[in-house]
């Protein structure tokens, strides 16, 4: 279990609070009022059975969604228009109708990077990746596997202080897997702080510093994850471990 | 039967010699329609991407509305740009009726509401995507409007053949505003109405052949330049 | 950058390819679909360009249709055909003065086998008379136009009160000269022509003259320039060049020479009194 603690840039956007959020959809409350902090250093993963709410409070974290009540605030706030310091990468890789380095050079254009560096820093984050190779390449005629490695590589040229991620390899096979595990691990290194929703054990085995449990839109349980895995807390927490199987 | 047969003589005829003022009626009705579409997607593709990718009140009613301006009569717009540009109305100073300006802005009209609306309705199913990666990244709601229309190229491609079809065959419109004047604001379209109405059926219907081959033409072009350019970006 | 400046330039050089063209010599003259379809300006026009160098350009309406033009000041010049709708035109002041310039004749068109039996008839009254009374099918061009008005006013003539007498064999299209013939030509009805039109027609089905000749089926045409006092956009000098030389011995032979199949559709008569 790896710590990396310190300050990626002079503003930190780290710790992140939230005060008893609540999210509502029409009548359907899926957040029933979460109070937490999320600070730098720590893999965080997300776990939970299904409807439990783990992808809308990424959402909420990452700023894609407004809360229905309650607060959520960063350390430092993002200027609007500014250079995003999170980023956040979906169970299905979302890419533009352009070449693997076009649309990492989009993500850096979007962050206000000159039009000299662009190439460099973008080539650069292929090569971390593995996929140079495929910098000429459409982007959307690249596997599974090589577009979310595609989408990591564009988190890696944009740095951020925080990554959300929700269900990365979901739909991937066990190779590919590996490959996003291995950057994750690469990123958490260079000082992202990482936030992990998954449904793989096997994988919060290999990745999770500490755990967050969620059942029914509440917090249920939070400890470190070596002491959540062997000896949950919460019945709930049982329950969900015995029924999932590792991997 | 027999006047279809004919008509294609009579379209191959006149083919055939390159006569001259059909020549420049052929020229002058591209040049005003893809003035038009141009004209139409500048104006056409951003609000309908705008619309797309905003959320505002109203914003169903506006693409109700939008949807229905689609059908727009061209006889409608024809008149109303008429009672604008008259020399009794607000704009006849600038002196433009009767000339193709007129048509282009005339068939600008037209279009357009075609045009946004079915941009909107491509942008918004593709937004459904986008939407999340886009703004994660740090999108402005405008700036995923314009890098959706880029994205969307192709598909959008079909939407502006859709309008340059539509100008290309209106006849209502350019009627009024442009007057079929012989040798400046004749177009095919009214070409054809002029010799129906001089009940010289035949040639009618070749130039009716011969305005429909050149809009087949262009459509065949686009449909070339949209696979090799597809071939290449998936 | 959604509409980016590129897209503005685009925009106004689309715009600007169709500026005025350097023709700044031309004129707008508004006339009626008989004088344009019977051919009659593709042979004048160029003449008077030759001779004057200025361009005229015709936008044709129905008659109605022309003096509204006109009285919204979108034209130099109006030459049309209904001397009272243009008598009322001037005293409106929208005209300077006019000048009879031609006349044609109307022909009653219609079907060969004649149900109302007035083929070859002189008179004009009495075949109306017959066709009403026959209630054989009648086609009129319900627009306004010189010609519509000639054939109201040859029903009053003959003493049949339209409104009362309409039923299904009158029908009103609402058209132009030719798509009326159309009309006609499918459904072998009756109507009122002017023979320019007529000899030019090329659909004519079953159709043909069956009266001609009555004076009261000759159709002036007169020509008056709009007047600029009132429309002060009025292109006054080249339109007053216009109208002097439609009237001019030159203009009215060139008008007299237009012939369609050896036939001379038009009769000058610019000199005549009272026309």
């Amino acid at each position: 279990m790896t710590v990396a603690v310190h300050m990626r840039a002079p503003l930190s956007l780290l710790p992140l609070r939230l005060d008893d959020v609540v999210f509502e959809v029409g009548a359907r409350r899926i957040i029933r009022g979460i109070s937490m902090t999320l600070e730098a250093g720590p893999r965080t993963v997300i776990l939970g059975p299904n409807g439990a709410g783990k992808s809308v409070l990424l959402r909420l974290c990452h700023g894609l969604l407004p809360p229905t009540a309650g607060t959520i605030r960063w350390n430092a706030p993002e200027l609007p228009g500014g250079p995003r310091q999170q980023a956040m990468v979906f169970q299905r890789p979302v890419m533009l109708r352009r070449s693997a380095l076009g649309n990492v050079t989009y993500a850096l254009k979007r962050m206000g990077v000159p039009y000299g560096e662009r190439r460099e820093r973008a080539l650069e984050a292929l090569r971390r990746v593995g996929l140079e190779p495929f910098a000429g390449h459409a982007a959307r005629v690249l596997s599974g596997g090589e577009q979310q490695r595609l989408a990591l590589a564009r988190v890696w040229a944009l740095r951020p202080q925080v990554l959300f991620l929700d269900e990365p390899t979901a739909s991937l096979d066990p190779g590919a897997t590996h490959e996003i595990e291995n950057v994750i691990g690469a990123l958490h290194a260079a000082g992202t702080k990482i936030v992990m929703v998954t449904h793989n054990l096997g994988q919060t085995h290999r990745l999770a510093d500490e755990i967050l449990f969620m059942h029914e839109g509440r917090l249920v349980e939070r400890a470190p994850a070596d002491r959540f895995l062997k000896h949950p807390a919460s019945r709930e927490a049982a329950e969900f471990l015995e029924g999932e199987l590792p991997w | 039967m027999n006047s279809i047969a004919e008509a294609a003589g009579q379209a191959f005829l006149l083919v055939a010699t390159a006569d001259p003022k059909l020549v420049g009626i052929v020229l002058l009705s591209l040049r005003i329609s893809l003035a038009a579409v141009l004209i139409g997607c500048t104006i056409g593709l951003p609000i309908g991407a705008a619309i797309a990718v905003n959320e505002f009140r109203g914003r169903r009613t506006l693409t109700v509305i939008l949807n229905g301006l689609m059908g727009l009569p061209s006889v409608v717009v024809g008149l109303v740009v008429y009672l604008l540009l008259s020399r009794a109305g607000p704009f006849g100073a600038w002196g433009i009726l009767f000339t193709p300006t007129a048509m282009v802005i005339a068939q600008a009209i037209l279009i357009m509401p075609t045009i946004a609306a079915l941009s909107r309705q491509v942008v918004a199913d593709a937004w459904e995507e986008y939407r999340e990666q886009l703004l994660s990244l740090g999108e402005s709601r405008l700036g995923a409007a314009a890098t959706l229309l880029w994205d969307l190229r192709f598909s959008l491609v079909t939407i502006v053949l859709a309008g340059f079809g539509r100008a290309a065959s209106e006849v209502g419109a350019v009627m009024i505003v442009g007057g079929n004047i012989d040798g400046v604001t004749r177009v095919m379209t009214t070409a054809i109405a002029l010799e129906t109405s001089k009940g010289d059926l035949p040639l009618a219907l070749g130039l009716g052949l011969i305005l429909l081959a050149v809009v087949l033409a262009l459509n065949a072009g686009a449909h070339v330049v949209k696979e090799t350019a597809q071939r290449r970006y998936g | 950058m959604v509409v980016g400046r590129r897209a503005v330039a685009a925009l106004l050089a689309a715009l600007a390819a169709f500026a005025a063209p350097a023709q700044d010599r031309f004129i707008t003259v508004a006339s009626t679909t008989s004088t344009e379809q019977s051919g009659l300006f593709g042979y004048l026009l160029p003449i008077f360009a030759g001779k004057t160098g200025i361009q005229v350009r015709v936008v044709a309406l129905g008659t109605g249709q022309a003096l509204d033009l006109a009285r919204r000041g979108d034209a130099d010049v109006v030459f049309v055909h209904a001397k009272a709708a243009e008598e009322k035109f001037l005293a409106e002041g929208h005209g300077v003065k006019r000048h009879p310039v031609m006349y044609n004749d109307f022909v009653l068109i219609g079907p060969r086998n004649d149900p109302a039996g007035i083929a070859r008839s002189r008179d004009i009254l009495e075949a109306l008379k017959k066709i009403q009374t026959a209630q054989a099918p009648f086609v009129s061009r319900g627009d306004k136009s010189g010609t519509h008005m000639a054939e109201l006013d040859l029903w009053k003539a003959a003493g049949i009160d339209l409104d009362n007498a309409r039923g299904p064999w009158y029908r009103d299209t609402g058209q132009g000269m030719g798509p009326a013939l159309n009309t006609a030509a499918s459904m072998n009805a009756y109507l009122l022509a002017d023979r320019g039109t007529w000899l030019a027609f090329k659909n004519r089905g079953d159709l043909a003259i069956l009266v001609e000749g009555d004076r009261r089926l000759y159709n002036q045409y007169g020509v008056m320039l709009v007047n600029p006092d009132k429309h002060p956009s009025v292109k006054k000098d080249q339109g007053q060049a216009f109208v002097d030389w439609v009237v001019s011995p030159e203009g009215q032979k060139a008008i007299a020479d237009y012939k369609i199949d050896g036939e001379r559709l038009f009769f000058p008569n610019a000199e005549q009194a009272g026309a």
